[in-house]
Formats: C-alpha cells, structure tokens, sequence
C-alpha cells in the first residue's frame, strides 16, 4: 500500500477552481441516474424536497378531510356523513394535519435549508436522513390506508383513554394510530439529531453561536425540543399498545393504573409540540422581514434568548390542557402563570419584527404580505391563548369550538402563513424559478380573508356553547350562522390554497429563472446556486458577521482545501466554529430504505402480534448492520499528522 | 363597561341569552367568569390594537420612499430609541400579564368560596355513561332518595354539590349558563359546586369526546323555585302510577317482564334494570335519548321502534316489537308521568 | 457559487479524525443518549405516578421481586466498566490487538448479562398482566434489555469488524472508543432502575 500525503489528493483551492472544479465535485457528490440511486440518495436537498412534497400532500389530504366535516356542519342535524365517519374524519383530520403535515413540513424545511444556511455540503448524518423520510412516508401510508379499509382511528387526535383502550376501542383503529405515531416519533427524532449535529458541528468557519441565521437557532431549539419531549408520546403510545395488545394495564384504574397517566405523558409532548411547530415558523418570518425590510432583525440577541425561553418554559405548561380534570385546584395557579408567560417571548418576537419593518425600508412583496398575514393572524390568537390560560376562563371554553378557533389561529396563521411565505421565498433555491407574483397576491388575499371568515365565527359559537367533536347540533341555540360562514369561508380558503398551488406548478414549469440571490438577501444559502449543487457550495464560506452576504458584496471569503475525489466535511468548533476536522460523509446507500422496510414490517405486523417484535430484532439488525458495514476499498488516512 | 365589551357576542346571540351560552350569568360561577372573561377581553384587545397600529405605522412611515436597491447600509445605528421603545413594551407586557394571571387567580378563589359554609347543600351525584346521564338525588333520608336521567332539577339560591363519577370513559359535565365544565373520570370521584342564580330553562352537554354519540349527550337543566323544586322532587319520590286500561296494561306487562327490564328500572314495578336510564318518571322530562328528541308521544314511538336510527351506535338495541306491542308499550309509558 | 470569492485560507491540515466531541458522531451519540435518558426519565416518572396512587407498593398481595439475579447483573455491569475504560484507552491509541482482546471481553460480558436480564424477569415476581404495578416493572425492565441488546449487538458487530480488514481505518477505532463511551451510558441508567425495581419497595414498606 502506498502512502499518500495529504497534498496528493484533488483539493479545491487555487489549481482546481471554478468549472473544473464544479464538474469535478459533481462526479464526487452528484446522484447516479436511475431508479436505484433514487431510493439510494442520500442529499439533504433531494430528501428535504421530497420531504415538503409528501408533508403538502398529507396537508392535502388533511384539509380534504375537514372541508367534508365542514359540510357535514354547514346546517343543524345534517345527515350527510354517520356520525362514525365524522369522528373517523377529525381523527385522521388532526392526526394528519399534527403528525403529518406540521411538524414534518417544518423539519423537512429545515433539512433542506439548514446545510446551505450553515455552509456546509451535506447533512451531518445523511443516511439516518434518508432513513427517516421512508419511515415517516410508511406511518403516513399506514394511516390512510387504515382510512381506505375502513379502519381509521376514530378516537381523536390526542387518543383519550379510556375511549382508546382495550375495552372501549376493540378492533385495530386504535393500533394503527398508535403505531402511526411510533413512525413519525422516529422519524422526527432522526432528523432532530442531524439536525442537532449539523447546526453544532458544521457551521462555516466564523460562523460563531452569536452569527446564527434565527432560522437555524429555530431549528435547533425545535430539534432540542423533539428530543425531550417526542420519547413521552413514544413512551405513551407504547403503553397504550401494550395496554391492548399484551394485556398490561397502564391505564385502568381498575388494575392500579390511572387514565391520567396518558394525558400527562401526550401533553408533555403534545404541549411542546405546538412550539416546535410554531418555532421554526418564527424563523421563516426573521429571514423574509430581514430581506424585504432591507435590514438586519433587530435586538438578535433578545430574539434568540425569546426561541430558547420559549423552548424552556414550553416545557412547563401541559396541565393548561387538563384544567377540567380536576387536579389540585392550587397547582393551577402555577400553570397559569407559566403558561401567561410565554406571551413575554412572543411579545419579543412580535414587537421586534415590527420594529424591523419600521426601521427599514420595507417591500411589499408576496413573501412579506404573508408574514402581515401572519402578525395579524398570529397575535389574536395568541391572545385568545392567554385567555384560555386562565384556568376560570379554560373551565368554560375548554373543549369548545373557541379551542378550536385558538388553535386554527395559532397553527394556520401562526405557522401556515409564515410556510406558504417561506415557499414563496425559498422557491428559487427549491427549482431555481420564481413564483408569479400576481397569482402569489391574489391567494394570498383570498387566504387571509377566508381565513378569518372560516375561523373567526368559531368563537363566537364557541361562546355560544358550541362543543368541539360533535358530527351535528340541534337549531336554536344560534350556531347555526357561524356554522355556516365557518362552511363558506372553509371552502374558499380551500380555493385560495389550491391557487397556491397552481402558482406553485406555474411557476415551476414557467416561472422567471432565478439567479443566486434574486431578493437581494443576507443569508448563506442564497450563495449557492440556484437550485444549489449537489455539493451545495463549491469551497466553504467564511463568516464574519450575521449578514454576510451584504458584508462581502464584492467577494465572498471562502476556505479551500476540501477533498473533492471523497465526500468530506468540514466540522467545526461549537462556539466559534473554528476549522477542526474534516471528516468522511457517507456515501449512498440503498440500506437506510431497507432498514426503514424492516423497521414498517415490524411495526405494522405487531399490531397483530406481539411476537413480531422478538422475530423482527433479526432482518432489522440485519439491515442496520449492512448499512453502517464498511464498504468498497479499504483507504487508509493519508498521513498527515 | 361589561355590556359594552361584550356586544359583539350579544350581537351574534341575535339579542336573546342562549340556553347553552358563555356569557349569561345565570350562575355565580358563570356570573364570576363571564367578568373575568370581560377583563381579559379588554385588556388583550388593549394590545392587539398597539400591535396593529405598530405595524400600520410601520409601514405608513415609509411608504413613497424608495424600496429598492441596496440594503439599509446604517440600519443598526438608528436602534437606540427602538431598543428602549423594546424594553418599555416588555414592561408593559409583564404589567398587562401580572394583572391577569392576578385577575384569574382571584377569581379563582372566589369561586372555590362560592359555596358559603353551612348553608343547606343539595347533594347529587352524576354518573355518566356512554352517552347519558344517571342522575342521585341524595338526602339525609335514604327513603327520599331519587333516581333519574339526564334532567337535573336545581332551586334557585342553593348550592348543590354535584360529585361526579363514570362509568365507561372521560366525560366533562357542562352547563355553561351556571358553571364552567368538569371532567367525570373512570376510576376517579371529582366535584363541581352549582350555585344557580336564576330560574330558568338551561341546556348542558357532555364537553369531553367520549364516542361515537358523544354529539347526542345533552342534559336538560331547570333552575326553579324552592316551592316547584320540591313538588317536582314530590312527584318524582312516587312510584310509576298502576296501568289503566288493558293497553297500558299488556304495555306494562312488556315493559316490566321482556328485554326492557333487563337495562331499565321503573320504581314500583319488577323492572329494576340498572344499564339503562331509570324510566319512572319519563314523560316528566323534556327530551329523548340525552336530547336527542324533544319528548312527543311521535318521537317517542320512534326511539322505541328504532332507537338506532335517532342516535346510531347508542346502547339501546333495536327490541323488534311488533306494531301492537309497540302501541302498548308507548300507551303505558305515557302513563310514566 | 455564482458570487466573487476570495480564498482566505485552507483546511488541507486538517486532522481527518477525532475522538471525543471534535467527532461528529459523537454528538449524534449525545443527541440519542439525551433521546434515551428522557425515555427512562419519563418512565421512572411513570414509575411514581403510579406508586403515589396506591396505599401499598407494590399493591397487596404482591411481594418485591428478589433479589439475587438483578444484583448479580449489576455487580456484573458495574464491573464491566474495567474492561471497558481499558478498551477505550486502547482505542484511542488505535492498539488494535489490545481493542481486539477487550471487545471479545465485552462481547462475552454482554452476552452473560443477556442471559442474567432472562432471569431477572423470572425474579420480578409480578408478571405484566396482574397489574399496572406489573406492568411497570417489566416496562422499566424490558427498556433496558433492549438498551443492553441494542449495545452488545453493537459490540458484537464491531468485534466482527475489528478483526477485517477494516480494522486499519482510524474511523473505526474512533467507533470502538464511542461504543465504549455508549456502554457507559447503558450502565449508569441501570442504576437508577435496579434501585427502583429492588430496594424502593423494600425501603418503603
Ligand atoms: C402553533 C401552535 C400553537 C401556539 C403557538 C400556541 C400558543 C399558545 N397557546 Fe395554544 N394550542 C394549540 C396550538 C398552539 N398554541 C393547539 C393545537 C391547542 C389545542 C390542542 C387540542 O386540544 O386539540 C392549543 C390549546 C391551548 C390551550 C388549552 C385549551 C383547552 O383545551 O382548554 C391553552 C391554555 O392555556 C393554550 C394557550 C396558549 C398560549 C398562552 C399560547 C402562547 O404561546 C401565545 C403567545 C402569543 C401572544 C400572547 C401574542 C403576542 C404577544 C403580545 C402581542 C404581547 C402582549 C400580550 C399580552 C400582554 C397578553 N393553547
Ligand atoms: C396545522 C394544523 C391544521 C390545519 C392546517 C387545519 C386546517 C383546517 N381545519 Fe383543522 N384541526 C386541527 C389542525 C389543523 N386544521 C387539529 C389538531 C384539530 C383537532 C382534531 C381533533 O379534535 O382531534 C382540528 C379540528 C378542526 C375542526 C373541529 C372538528 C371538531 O371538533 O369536530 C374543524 C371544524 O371546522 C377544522 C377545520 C379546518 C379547516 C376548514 C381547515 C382548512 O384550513 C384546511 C384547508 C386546506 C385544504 C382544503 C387542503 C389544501 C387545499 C388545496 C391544495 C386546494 C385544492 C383542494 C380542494 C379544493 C379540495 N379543524
Ligand atoms: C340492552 C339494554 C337495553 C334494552 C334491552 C332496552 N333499553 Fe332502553 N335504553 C338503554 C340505554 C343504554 C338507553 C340510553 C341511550 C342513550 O341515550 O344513549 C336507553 C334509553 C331508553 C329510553 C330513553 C330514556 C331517556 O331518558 O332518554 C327509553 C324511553 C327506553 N330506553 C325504553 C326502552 C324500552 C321500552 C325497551 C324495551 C322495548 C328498552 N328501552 C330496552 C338500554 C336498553
Ligand atoms: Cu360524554 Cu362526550
Ligand atoms: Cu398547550
């Protein structure tokens, strides 16, 4: 074996630059045609894309799902669908929207940008990414297969026991919920250790904690927060499973167990879910108020301490979601003021966007009429929040459609909004076009105002003792009108998404070919091409302030002296993100799908047996080995010690 | 102040005060929440109006000016009044925030000491079930013991503990017009102290997603006086009145030896079944199946015949009478009064 | 990249691996190690809320599970950290025979714990259908086994691969030190757990 030097192999610098280089790292970094390489890729940019695209699809799906059980709703004691299906139907409708479409889309979004956004080539561990797309796709699959077979949940999204238990629950619904939420929970946990990872060891040299992109501080408190919070759902729906499956007894109050146990350990998740939903989207809104104000986003350092209070406290509030049963009435008071005090961090955020705008030169354009949309949106229903923090106040609306209002408020505008300006921004690095601006106007209008009409009545039936989950309601308790404009709006907010989306395909096919940086903005990514190359950057960027691409507008500094013949990376320090190592990324690889193949056998097969958990151990370690096993020739290390 | 706060709702109540409504006070709680929801109302409103004439005037501020071009090249220097203009708006929202978690605290408490002690205390204990409402009246005298279903009788001014159990799955009981909602939990005991404050004709609904009819588990509630109270509660301690006339009779035979007295108990008759809603008093109640029919000799037919079809997937199967039985068995449960 | 750039300095130099957290795989070790303390944080939680709902723990007639092959396990895991430091240290000065002797070690030690944790689950005296106390306990237990399973799997792969010709990439004497560092982690979790299934019922009674 002949020893190398570390000057031997092909670097980028000042020999190999420019289009040499770029076909260079192609051959290195570039997906292999093919079906095989498709399901092998291992690309942040391919995974992420594909990501968006199925989380749009269970949205779809989803908001597909809800325009039925709003025409069920439209008029008192409508006979249009059984009172099973509608309860089938909000099942699947939140279960999709929550674990299928919310918080995926934001991880997804993060996937694809945070890599570009730090500077680096790759995702920190690119085969657990791929992995977990698959995986995520099969708990989707699973679930709405279950609907087509008539064998949907049907126990709302947060799964009540005793309702979802053996006894009052026969029949596998409850199964394939549970184990829907066993997929996603490892796929959200894979991707909050890439991205944990990734934002911690890859950033561009220079780029110190305090020079983080907001959006990336958003992605790693989100995934910080997936981490602590998902194993509590994991660990809740597997005793929910056992509990119906193996004959243990969890929850039955009967056995010594306790139906409280399981809202506990959801809402310890559940709560913190909402702001991992809500987070990133607050990151989208810093990036797009920046770039159309013209300025940097005011006080970064408090908005960075408002992500990670949030994160905190996020932690510390899941009983306001159990107010009606009867804990402790003392007790509350805590979870009132903890609750009450995450409006001090949103209050932050919203107060210091706006000053932005004030202080800047802002443009009205479609991705910043969305984040108008957003504050607009955002803060009703966040005050609408602060009011169910109270726990005299929950008594009442608690579980009414004034929840229902909240949240719609909260989650659509909070977070929806912010996504469809994001898509609108980034749509140039997702296809390298823009999307037409008149077709981004006109939906996003119809958007917001049939979404106040959709949603803003929902209070007002809900101050009229209007409960949530119910498939009809009798005339002369005065719901009938909100009801109905609920019904009227839900379509044409149906109408306004389904614009987006025509602009979407428009646009990809037809759109305006975007350079580098059409908006003229600050960030990293927007360095890259657009869309990016497969190595995203053809030397690693250097970072020296918090807007660097308006700080170096006649010349970029950049690091040489990355392998181009191997995939390598750049890993960092912590804090300063000085140069540290370069390390080896993997290569594609066809095991993280069979691995995820296994992994969906198991599962799914032991909702019918407990056994297939014990015969599964063997293809599952099977695939896992074949995947991190070493493979092709072995390469010593260059000598360069 | 409160009238005004509350007008858009009122508006949307279309002037009348709902049966099933947040807002009216018909109960001390309620009437303590329905204030605490107007200081809320105005305090967040407060703010939301700052914020959007914060970004209205952000924008105003600008506009006609150039929005193109270069970046703001001096942006960060101009943020010394902003910043401070940051800290004052953070004091105000930790201001804004104390005042109401004080506000709700307070309100809180009160309502914990709504019930004065040693006042005479109604005590009744709800069990729930999917989807209806078993309803003990308790009294020091067992003998004056009652049992109904989803009607709850209140006189107006006393406080009535209502304790609160299930039987199958997590229910809430919920009269918005007297009190806010509370959980009924397998497993558990919980209360809730109703103090109504005003007679009148109220409408409750189970609150806590519990099935498939959970939509059709309605309670009727009527707050009345002392006086009437205690006739109704009179009425109700009788035993069902003896069949009087052969119709009512072959009914009663019907009611009292086949499938129905298996689930259903009628006081004073064999019947003594326990997994249905106690049938002595039936036609004294307001509606059907936990609201989902108002009580018509019509509807009542209808249930008997095919209790499926009014409320599908409830726990009373279809019997399969025939025309005649079915005739019998309504005549003499028109005599449950 | 379409922009201008400057070159502004070179990475050529760079150490082209790293043990401890200069490796990337370290952190996603941290990451899984946080993922897994939650869960048995929350199941420990778990553990509580139930006991803080009974008069007795565990619930009459119920006797705590004895104590013979749990200690012995934990004896055993505890002392396994010896071969396991010494295993670490090796790797870490990438002496591949030394890494090879200690992995078989670990790999036996994994393997005798295995067979210890079968008989564990036979001295709970409890099983998971009499009640939630049960159910508990085999919860609690059987975490674990698959946290013991999934490392000594892991070890047992990495035997293999040290005794390949792979064995002379420096990366995978970097895996060797990080599962040494993963077996560290499994043990100290174990801890908390063997107090809780054998002495909390004890000491409580
Ligand atoms: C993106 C998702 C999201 C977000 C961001 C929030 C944000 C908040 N939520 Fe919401 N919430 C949900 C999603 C979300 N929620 C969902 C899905 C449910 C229902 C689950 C179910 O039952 O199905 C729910 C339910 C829910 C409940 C339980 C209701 C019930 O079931 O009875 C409560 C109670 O406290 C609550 C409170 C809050 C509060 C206080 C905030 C705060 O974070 C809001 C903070 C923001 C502001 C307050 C606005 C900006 C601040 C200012 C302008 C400063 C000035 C303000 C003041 C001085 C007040 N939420
Ligand atoms: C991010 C989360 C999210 C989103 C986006 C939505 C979106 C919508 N929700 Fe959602 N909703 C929830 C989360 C969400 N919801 C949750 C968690 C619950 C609680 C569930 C439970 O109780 O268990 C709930 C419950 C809920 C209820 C209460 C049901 C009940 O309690 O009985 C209602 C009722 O109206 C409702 C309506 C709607 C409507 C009309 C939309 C619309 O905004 C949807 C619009 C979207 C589309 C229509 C799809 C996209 C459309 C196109 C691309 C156009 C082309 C297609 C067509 C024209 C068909 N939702
Ligand atoms: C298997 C048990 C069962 C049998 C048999 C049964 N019922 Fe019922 N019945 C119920 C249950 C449970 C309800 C409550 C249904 C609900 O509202 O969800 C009910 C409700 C009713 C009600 C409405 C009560 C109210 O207050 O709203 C009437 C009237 C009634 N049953 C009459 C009858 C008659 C008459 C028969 C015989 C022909 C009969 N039931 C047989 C279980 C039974
Ligand atoms: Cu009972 Cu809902
Ligand atoms: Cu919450």
């Amino acid at each position: 074996m002949t020893v190398l030097t570390a000057h031997d192999l092909p670097r980028d610098g000042e020999k190999l630059k420019g289009v040499a280089l770029h076909a260079r790292l192609e051959k290195t970094w570039s997906r292999q045609p093919g079906l095989w390489a498709w399901l092998s890729d291992v690309d942040h940019k391919a995974i992420g894309r594909r990501y968006i695209v199925t989380a749009m699809v269970f949205l779809l799906l989803g908001g597909i799902a809800s325009l039925v059980m709003r025409l069920q709703l439209a008029k008192p004691e409508s006979g249009l669908i059984s009172a099973q299906r509608y309860n089938e139907l909000f099942t699947m409708h939140g279960t999709t929207m929550m674990f299928l479409f919310a918080v995926p889309v934001m991880e997804a979004m993060a996937v694809f940008l945070v890599p570009l956004m730090v500077g680096t080539r790759a995702i920190s561990f690119p085969r657990l990414n791929a992995f977990s797309y698959f995986t995520y796709l099969a708990g989707g699959v699973l679930l709405w297969a279950a609907f087509l077979l008539n064998i949907a949940p049907d126990a709302g999204w947060f799964a009540y026991v005793p309702l979802s238990g053996p006894e009052f629950s026969p029949g596998k619904r409850s199964d394939i919920w549970a184990q829907m939420v066993t997929f996603t929970e490892v796929a959200g946990l894979c991707v909050a250790v890439e991205i944990t990872a990734t934002t911690l060891k890859q950033r561009a040299p220079g780029m110190s904690l305090a020079r983080m992109p907001l959006f990336v501080w958003a992605a790693l408190i989100t995934a910080l927060m997936t981490i602590f919070s998902m194993p509590a759902i994991a660990l809740a729906s597997g005793f929910l499973i056992s509990d119906r499956l193996v004959g243990t007894h969890f929850y039955n109050p009967y056995e010594h167990g306790d139906a409280l146990l399981w809202q506990h350990l959801f809402w310890f998740f559940g709560h913190p879910e909402v702001y991992m939903i809500f987070l990133p989207a607050t990151g989208f809104v810093s990036h797009i108020v920046e770039t159309f104000s013209r300025r940097a986003v005011l006080a970064y350092p408090a908005m960075v301490l408002a992500l990670v209070t949030v994160g905190i406290i996020a932690f510390g509030v899941w009983v306001h979601h159990m107010f009606a049963t009867g804990l402790p009435r003392l007790g509350f008071a805590f979870y009132t003021a903890a609750t009450m005090a995450v409006s001090i961090p949103a209050g932050i955020q919203i107060f210091c966007w706006i000053a932005t705008i004030w202080a800047g030169r802002p443009r009205f354009e479609v991705p910043m009429l969305w984040v108008v949309g957003f504050i607009v949106t955002f803060v009703l229903g966040g005050l609408s929040g602060v009011m169910q923090a109270s726990v005299p106040i929950d008594l009442q609306v608690h579980d009414t459609y004034f929840v229902v209002a909240h949240f719609h408020y909260v989650l659509i505008g909070g977070a929806v909004f912010p996504l469809l300006g994001a898509f609108t921004y980034w749509f140039p690095k997702f296809t390298g076009r823009m999307m037409d601006e008149g077709l981004g106007k006109i939906a996003f209008w119809t958007a917001f105002v049939s979404f106040q009409l959709t949603f803003f009545p929902m209070h007002i039936s809900g101050m009229l003792g209007m409960p949530r989950r119910i498939y009809t309601y009798p005339s002369g308790l005065g719901w009938e009108e909100p009801n109905l404009l609920s019904t009227v709006g839900a379509f044409a907010f149906a109408a306004a998404l389904g614009l987006f989306l025509v602009n979407v395909f428009v646009s990809m096919w037809r759109g305006r070919v975007a350079g580098a940086n059409p908006w003229d903005a600050s960030g990293l990514e927007w360095a890259a091409a657009s869309p990016p190359a497969s190595y995203n950057f053809a030397h690693i960027p250097v970072v020296t302030s918090r807007t660097p691409l308006w700080d170096n507008r006649d010349a970029l500094p950049v690091m040489t002296g990355l392998r181009v013949d191997d995939r390598e990376l750049l890993l960092t320090t912590v804090m300063e993100a000085r140069p540290d190592v370069r390390e080896p990324s993997p290569e594609p690889s066809i095991w993280p799908l069979m691995s995820s193949l296994a992994v969906t056998v198991v599962f799914v097969s032991s909702i019918f047996t407990p056994w297939a958990v014990v015969l599964g151990l063997l293809p599952v370690g099977a695939a896992l080995t074949a995947w991190f096993w070493p493979k092709g020739p072995v390469t010593p290390e260059p000598v360069i010690e | 102040m409160r009238r005004l706060a509350l007008l858009p709702l009122l508006a949307a109540l279309g002037g009348c005060e709902g049966i099933q409504a947040i807002g009216p006070r018909n109960g001390a709680e309620a009437a303590a929440i329905s204030d605490l929801f107007t200081v809320f109302l105005i305090v967040t409103l407060l703010f939301y109006a700052a914020v959007i004439a914060f970004l209205v005037a952000a924008y105003w501020r600008r506009r006609g000016e150039r929005q193109d071009g270069l970046p703001d090249p001096d942006g960060t220097n101009r943020d010394k009044p902003l910043n401070t203009a940051l800290l004052v708006w953070i004091g105000a929202v930790i201001i804004g925030l104390t005042g109401l978690t004080l506000a709700s605290y307070l309100t809180d408490r009160a309502i914990a000491r709504s019930v004065p002690p040693g006042e005479p205390v109604l005590s009744v204990e709800i069990v729930a079930n999917q989807w209806w409402w078993d309803i003990h009246y308790h009294f020091p005298d067992p003998s004056k013991n009652i049992r109904t279903a989803n009607e709850l009788h209140l006189p107006v001014g006393v406080p009535a503990m209502i304790y609160l159990k299930s039987n199958d799955v997590i229910h809430s009981f919920w009269v918005p017009n007297l009190a806010g909602k509370q959980d009924l939990i397998p497993g558990k005991l919980t209360d809730l102290a109703l103090v109504p404050r005003k007679p009148g004709r109220y409408r409750g609904q189970c609150a806590e997603y519990c099935g498939i009819q959970h939509a059709h588990m309605a309670l009727d509630v009527t707050v009345e006086s002392k006086e009437d109270f205690a006739l109704w509660l009179a009425t109700q301690q009788r035993p069902a009145p003896a069949p009087a006339n052969p119709l009512q009779q072959a009914g009663f035979d019907y009611v009292t030896t086949r499938e129905c007295s298996s689930c259903h108990a009628i006081a004073g008759t064999p019947a003594s079944g326990q997994v249905g809603p106690d049938l002595t008093h039936l036609l004294s109640r307001r509606s059907l199946g936990a609201g989902t029919y108002p009580m018509t000799r019509g509807h009542l037919y209808a249930w008997i015949a095919d209790p499926q079809s009014a409320k599908p997937g409830n726990n009373m199967p279809v019997v399969g009478l025939d025309a005649d039985q079915l005739h019998a068995v309504v005549a003499y449960l028109e005599t449950l009064r | 990249m379409n922009m201008p750039v400057k070159f502004a300095g070179d990475l050529t130099e760079l150490p082209t691996h790293a043990y401890g957290h200069r490796s990337l795989t370290w952190w996603g070790i941290i990451a899984f190690f946080a993922i897994e303390g939650t869960f048995f944080a929350l199941a420990i939680a778990t553990y509580f809320y139930l006991a803080g709902g009974e008069q007795s723990w565990p619930p009459a007639p119920f006797r705590p599970p004895s104590l013979l092959a749990g200690t012995l396990f934990t004896i055993l895991i505890v002392a396994s950290e010896l071969p396991n430091t010494l295993l670490k240290r090796a790797a870490e000065k990438k002496d591949l025979r030394t890494v090879q002797k200690y992995l078989l070690a670990m790999s036996a030690v994994g393997f005798v714990l295995l067979v210890l944790r079968a008989f564990e689950f036979a001295s709970l005296n409890v099983l998971w259908t009499d009640n939630a106390y049960g159910s508990i306990l085999w919860a609690l237990l059987f975490l674990h086994t698959t946290h013991i399973a999934t490392d000594a799997g892991d070890t047992f792969v990495l035997t293999g691969l040290m005794f390949t010709r792979h064995a002379v990439e420096a990366r995978r004497f970097v895996d060797v030190a990080e599962n040494a560092m993963y077996w560290r982690f499994v043990w100290i979790c174990w801890l908390p757990i063997y107090f809780l299934i054998y002495w909390l019922p004890r000491l409580i009674q």
